[in-house]
């Protein structure tokens, strides 16, 4: 079974819609919301072992809202979503995670961060010496390691 | 059934591939089994764009949540401290922060010094030349004239400061507090056949350049060359013993699941402070009832992690982030006895640069200072690339009660039964971390850092697992001898953390392998009469 099996037409709705209460689009800042199709698509696509938590997250969800969050309004969503932060517990926290590990690694989210769009490897990173002569009060100080005989 | 060999080392990370290389050198047939495989760099997280998810995923620390054929579950529902570790060649230096500190003499003799626990039977002394050949063999990149440790001399200079560095040095030195570049595996210089670190940053779970030393590419190619024989993904079930209550050999399963025996003349076991008891546990016969080597009964008993008291704030400057090796700098500041502090012994204190985009974004939010909806594009840029961190790394006393025992009924993937942990956080260890909360938000503080956050202890941070088989002259008050013989299997040998008599307050990779190498080094010198 693919992992995009693993989440209804309903639980995907309502993935979109409280991935979009988190992290709303910002013209601002020029980035997209979580619920961006693209994103959506990375979440869904990568579920992988996270599938049945972010499932049961979802069903909960639904549950506080009594119907599917997607068809309610914006009022009892805010109240349905402080909620489930409160009483989500391990499942909540996987479907929160999923949605920030593919929304900050999208393109336009990292280009808008000033981030380079590539993984560490192969390039890595410059890293500067810094300013060694903080350390000349450290070497002063005499030997303060405890002697044993 | 296979042929027998002179030695069987069970287990090939930080330990199992010191003493098999050190070993090599007498040409007896040496054989490791490793219940895991070869790990592969161009595999690991840093080498693609989801690097980070991974860290949640198949790269995570925890057995548990990883689940890969190779690990085996650990049931630690009854901790406050989860298990963490690696499974494979390399064991858990493939997936560490190669911070390398050496545990202290005063570590030692914590009895004599402060009337606690117990003194080892060896001391700083006697390890400080395998310290020393260790650190040429793991390539150790480092500062000599460190006041707060008896000289050393790294075969490498220490990783640059950085601005993280160089924030958290002028910090310290507000507060005249010590502090010092840490000692790392993480080469500076091309190194061995090693490259000098580029600054991948995703350290831990794998460096992909090869610049961070684990035993996979620095010791094992080596022993390997010098024939040792070392079979992957074979998990040891239990070690058998004959007539004369002396280890046989041992039974696994291999590659495909098919039960073996290995018959061999001396049993070496490397599997740290948890695979190691579980395995003397499921080692138990008519003739040891209680489990192997364990007339003490302290086979499993005194496991100590260090239960470490994390904190974190964001400064305006900008840090080195995820952009170099997370560990920078130490402090010891705290390390040594002050009774004046409410408790015995002491702590380090290990900083970090920082981390990327999703551990921010994941940390923050679950902290509830990175809030949902339209304010939290700024909080972001407010917090990424902001971080500082300082550790306390505490050390925690021996504790009877905290304990390795066999599950009744979590087992592996091959019906071997799985090890539970019960274990508190000991009294003179809660003073310590509320000691290393208070003086962190301080050098936070003096850094100008805001917004501060505490994790204590770290629930994902067992990486350290010491004590579960005890070195020691008193039979009864300890599993193994001075040099890692068994008291009561005369040809069975420990060399991992399990034999750690306290835990000091530092990593104890660099001391575990010294250890390694010293017992290798006594069974070399014994070797006429090494059953006697």
């Amino acid at each position: 079974m693919s992992a995009e099996n693993h989440l209804s037409s309903r639980q995907r709705d309502d993935l979109a819609v409280i991935a979009a209460m988190m992290i709303p689009a910002s013209s601002q800042y020029d980035v997209p919301g979580a619920d961006d199709a693209a994103i959506q698509a990375d979440i869904i696509a990568t579920l992988g072992r996270d599938a049945a938590l972010v499932a049961e997250a979802l069903d909960h969800l639904a549950r506080l809202a009594g119907r599917p969050l997607a068809e309610t309004g914006a009022v009892r969503r805010e109240a349905v979503a402080k909620e489930f932060r409160t009483t989500g517990g391990g499942a909540a926290a996987t479907l929160v995670r999923v949605v920030l590990q593919c929304y900050y690694r999208d393109d336009r989210v990292l280009r808008s961060l000033g981030l380079e769009l590539r993984p560490p490897f192969p390039r890595g990173y410059a890293l500067e010496q810094g300013d060694w002569s903080l350390l000349d009060p450290v070497k002063a100080r005499p030997s303060m390691w405890r002697k044993t005989t | 059934m296979n042929d027998p060999v002179d030695v069987l080392i069970i287990g090939a990370g930080a330990s199992g591939a010191a003493v098999a290389w050190s070993l090599a050198e007498t040409r007896m047939h040496i054989l490791c089994l490793e219940q895991g495989g070869w790990a592969n760099p161009a595999e690991y997280p840093s080498t693609g764009r989801d690097w980070e998810a991974r860290f949640y995923g198949d790269y995570s620390p925890s057995p548990n949540i990883r689940a890969r054929p190779e690990d085996y579950p650990i049931n630690d529902d009854n901790s406050p401290i989860k298990v963490v570790n690696f499974n494979g060649v390399g064991g858990s230096t493939i997936m560490y922060t190669a911070h390398f500190p050496r545990l202290h003499p005063s570590d030692f003799r914590v009895k004599t010094l402060d009337g606690v626990a117990d003194d080892w039977p060896i001391g700083y002394d006697t390890l400080a030349p395998f310290f020393a050949e260790n650190d040429r063999m793991m390539g150790v990149s480092g500062l000599a004239g460190d006041p707060a440790f008896p000289p050393t001399e790294p075969p490498m200079p220490p990783l640059p400061l950085g601005r993280s560095g160089a924030l958290l040095g002028k910090a310290m030195n507000r507060l005249g507090w010590h502090w010092w570049p840490s000692d790392t595996t993480v080469a500076t210089i091309d190194y061995e056949g090693r490259a000098r670190c580029i600054n991948l940053g995703h350290c831990t779970p794998g460096c992909a350049q090869g610049a961070k030393a684990s035993t996979d590419i620095t010791y094992w190619p080596v022993a390997l060359r010098a024939g040792v024989e070392l079979r992957t993904h074979c998990r040891v079930r239990e070690i058998t013993t004959n007539e004369h209550g002396m280890a046989s050999g041992v039974v696994y399963y291999d590659r495909g699941g098919v039960e073996q025996f290995q018959p061999a003349e001396v049993v070496i076991i490397a599997c740290n402070g948890i695979g190691t008891p579980r395995l003397l546990l499921n080692s138990a016969s008519g003739r040891f009832p209680n489990g192997l080597a364990n007339s003490s009964g302290l086979v499993g008993r005194n496991l100590m992690f260090h239960p470490y008291a994390q904190v974190y704030g964001y400064v305006e400057e900008p840090t080195d982030s995820n952009r170099a090796p997370p560990t920078c700098l130490w402090s010891k500041e705290f390390y040594e006895t002050d009774r004046s502090r409410g408790f015995v012994r002491g702590y380090a204190i290990q900083f970090g640069r920082g981390v990327g985009p999703v551990m921010e974004a994941v940390m923050s939010e679950g902290k509830g200072i990175l809030p949902w909806g339209d304010d939290h594009h700024r909080v972001f840029r407010k917090l990424n690339g902001h971080r500082l961190t300082a550790s306390a790394i505490c050390e925690d006393l021996p504790e009877e009660h905290n304990c390795v025992t066999l599950d009744p009924v979590l087992k592996d993937s091959h019906g071997i039964p799985a090890p539970r942990v019960d274990y508190t956080i000991g009294e003179n260890s809660a003073k310590m971390l509320e000691h290393g909360i208070a003086r962190g938000k301080e050098i936070l503080a003096a850094a100008g850092a805001t917004d501060v956050c505490v994790n204590s202890p770290i629930p994902y941070g067992g990486w350290h697992l010491l004590g579960t088989a005890r070195m020691g002259s008193d039979p009864e008050r300890s599993v193994v001898n001075g040099w890692g013989r068994s008291h009561d299997v005369k040809n069975l040998f420990i060399v991992d953390g399990s034999v750690f008599v306290t835990s000091g307050g530092v990593n104890p990779t660099s001391t575990i392998q010294a250890i390694a190498l010293y017992i290798a080094d006594q069974m070399k010198q014994r070797l006429a009469d090494l059953f006697d």
